[in-house]
């Protein structure tokens, strides 16, 4: 059948379990929200609040692509300043690294196992 | 005539798309859109040939077809003791991937029709785009190791040829000569391994090699290059720094087809460990190498796609990493191949493994396709210059969230099952494997909110062009969308239908060799 449930290792997948639980919690959800109190959009409650300032337009205000996890790079700022060290976008360094990984892969296919 | 057309399928896969290839530049003399329907419908007829060939393989089992042969099944000739010619066999794992590269290069054509309207040159693109459809199902078909050294320079050749299509701009000229002469020298390294081979066994079978294969000091020094030359051409860490530079500057539509493309070369990495040396090679040992090389890819992948604000450049990073679920889970079934865990978990994993490489083709082919829409639309690849492309590209948009949520593994779309199934599997072996393969997801949706953000939310762009993409581009898009969908509803049937087989034809190394008669 093909609504059948995956057995996965551990126990099984099923779609259609998943989206009828999606569709009852999004339904709490919506009932949940439709109970709440009914604000204005319009005027001043629908306007950002800045101190009395009138704030940036939408367009000004738009996270760019390179501002976006700025936090997340910064934290791991000494990794990535490896990763561009050795991304040199030069091919003799591909060449290096491919060549380096083919005598590496044979050095542990003999070495582990006369290890072993 | 169904039963003749199925004897001869897996040459007619071959021989169809390569007439299509050389009469493509001919008929684009004589008329454009004729030339544009001749080529849709060579790959209509190749879609369904393989089709009909992959249902065949995977209730009746493998096929056989030798060139030349008066029976075609018959792999040994009568004056010798070998099969010395050009035998193809197309078990449930070739049947598996023929049929992700076949889907992969109907779509990419289809998408192409409009996507290159601007450029000319155009029948050598088609021409191009068919012979690496021939590259990709040759190595996926081929029974001998010179051949797939044939096929792969194929595939190699017709793909730089694609990668450097856009000649007048700098970049697309750099990333084709990167990615030619790294591939040149892999394929340098598989035909050493090939020699190697006939050397020693005198040989190119890849059933009667893997019959008589004694695991010689030289048949480990080829299965080192083979693997080194495999999973360099399939994007592993740190052998893949081409990936980027070919995958970004190629035209939307054959990025699609590189991923297809890159995963043939998985397929042969694959078939070299299970199928060539099988049991007879150090199983723990190749196993956490094609492991750690899975989880190199996934966490360098996705933390290099964070950064990028090139989009083709950060989908290509995820490329890589999604590549790095493929051999965690593969790696996962033959590091425990010889052991009692492989019926419990170890076949679990290779089927997370290798539903995986269906669903990459499928997602990963799609989001290649929108970033070529918002190229096509915007003129620019880079993030920072996107914005509000929802308002004008409403089916983008939703292909777009379509595969950012299948490559993040957000249930219920098809990226789910097969990563639960990685990380259920790869648990059993070390918790921590699944802990990496968890966090890379978290990581990836994380980078395509990144993506969406940039560009198509906020506030409308200023371009003269507020339309949609064009129709034939949104079919190309939809025909994988759909895929995506159906794989993630029906979970059970793809895997018990398709993948299952797959894994187990190429898990049963017994079995390949003994479809070859005599052998």
């Amino acid at each position: 059948m093909v609504f059948e449930a995956l057995e996965t290792t551990g126990g099984y997948w099923s779609p259609v379990v998943w989206i009828i639980a999606f569709v009852v919690a999004a339904l709490v959800a919506y009932i949940l929200w439709g109970m709440g109190n009914r604000q204005r959009k319009d005027g001043e409650q629908g306007t950002p609040f800045l101190s009395g300032h009138p704030g940036p337009s939408k367009e000004e205000a738009h996270v760019r692509a390179g501002n976006i996890y700025w936090g997340f790079t910064e934290a791991l700022s000494g990794y990535y300043r490896w990763m561009k060290k050795i991304h040199t976008g030069i091919v003799n360094d591909y060449v290096l690294w491919f060549i380096g990984m083919a005598a590496l892969f044979f050095v542990l296919i003999i070495g582990l196992e006369v290890i072993a | 005539m169904m039963e003749d057309l199925l004897t001869h399928a897996p040459a007619l896969l071959l021989a169809i798309p390569l007439l299509g290839a050389f009469l493509t530049p001919l008929i684009d003399r004589v008329n454009k859109k004729a030339r544009s329907a001749w080529v849709i419908l060579i790959l209509v007829v190749t879609q369904f040939i393989m089709m009909a060939l992959a249902w065949d393989v995977f209730t009746q089992g493998a096929h056989l077809y030798t060139m030349g042969a008066g029976d075609p099944t018959s792999t040994i000739p009568a004056q010798a003791a070998v099969p010395v010619r050009i035998v193809l066999q197309v078990d449930g794992m070739s049947a598996f991937m023929g049929l992700i590269s076949c889907t992969v290069s109907l779509a990419a054509a289809i998408y192409s029709l409009a996507f290159m309207d601007r450029e000319s040159g155009k029948g050598r693109f088609f021409t191009l785009l068919l012979l690496m459809t021939v590259g990709m199902l040759g190595m996926e078909f081929t029974g001998d190791m010179f051949n797939l050294f044939v096929f792969l320079e194929v595939l190699s050749i017709a793909s730089a040829g694609l990668i450097a299509f856009r000649v007048y701009k700098g970049d697309a000229i750099e990333g084709a000569f990167k990615y030619i002469v790294i591939s040149t020298l892999g394929a340098l390294m598989v035909l050493f391994s090939v020699g190697l081979f006939y050397g020693q066994y005198n040989l190119l079978n890849i059933a009667a090699l893997a019959n008589v294969l004694e695991y010689t000091f030289l048949d480990k020094l080829a299965l080192g290059l083979l693997i080194a030359a495999f999973a360099m051409k399939c994007g592993a860490v740190p052998m893949h720094m081409w990936t980027p530079d070919a995958y970004t500057v190629a035209p939307a539509s054959i990025t699609a087809m590189l991923v297809a493309a890159s995963q043939a070369s998985l397929y042969a990495l694959f078939r070299v460990c299970f199928t060539l040396y099988g049991v007879t090679l150090n199983l723990t040992t190749v196993g956490i190498i094609i492991i750690a090389l899975g989880l190199l890819s996934m966490f360098v992948g996705v933390t290099m796609a964070i950064p990028q604000k090139d989009i083709k450049r950060l989908m290509s990073y995820h490329a890589i990493s999604q590549t790095g679920y493929m051999l965690l889970g593969v790696g996962v079934g033959l590091y425990l191949l010889s052991k009692a865990e492989f019926d419990t978990y170890g076949l679990r994993a290779m089927e997370g493994g290798i539903f995986h490489i269906i669903n990459h083709a499928l997602y990963k082919g799609l989001l290649f396709l929108t970033a070529g829409a918002i190229f096509y639309k915007v003129g620019t690849r880079n993030l920072e210059k996107m914005g509000g492309l929802a308002h004008s590209m409403k089916y983008t948009a939703i292909f777009f969230i379509i595969g950012a949520l299948a490559i993040a593994g957000i249930p219920p779309l098809n990226g789910f099952a097969s990563k639960l199934l990685i990380y259920e599997s790869a648990y059993q072996v070390s918790p921590i494997l699944s802990i990496v393969a968890m966090l890379v997801s978290i990581l990836t949706l994380a980078s395509f909110v990144k993506v969406f953000h940039s560009a198509f939310m906020g506030p409308r762009l200023d371009i003269s062009d507020n339309r949609e993409v064009p129709k034939s581009m949104l079919a190309g898009m939809a025909i994988l969308a759909v895929g995506i969908i159906l794989f993630g509803l029906f979970p059970d049937w793809v895997v018990s239908h398709l993948v299952h087989p797959a894994a187990q034809a190429l898990a049963d190394q017994a079995g390949y060799i003994g479809s070859v008669g005599g052998v």
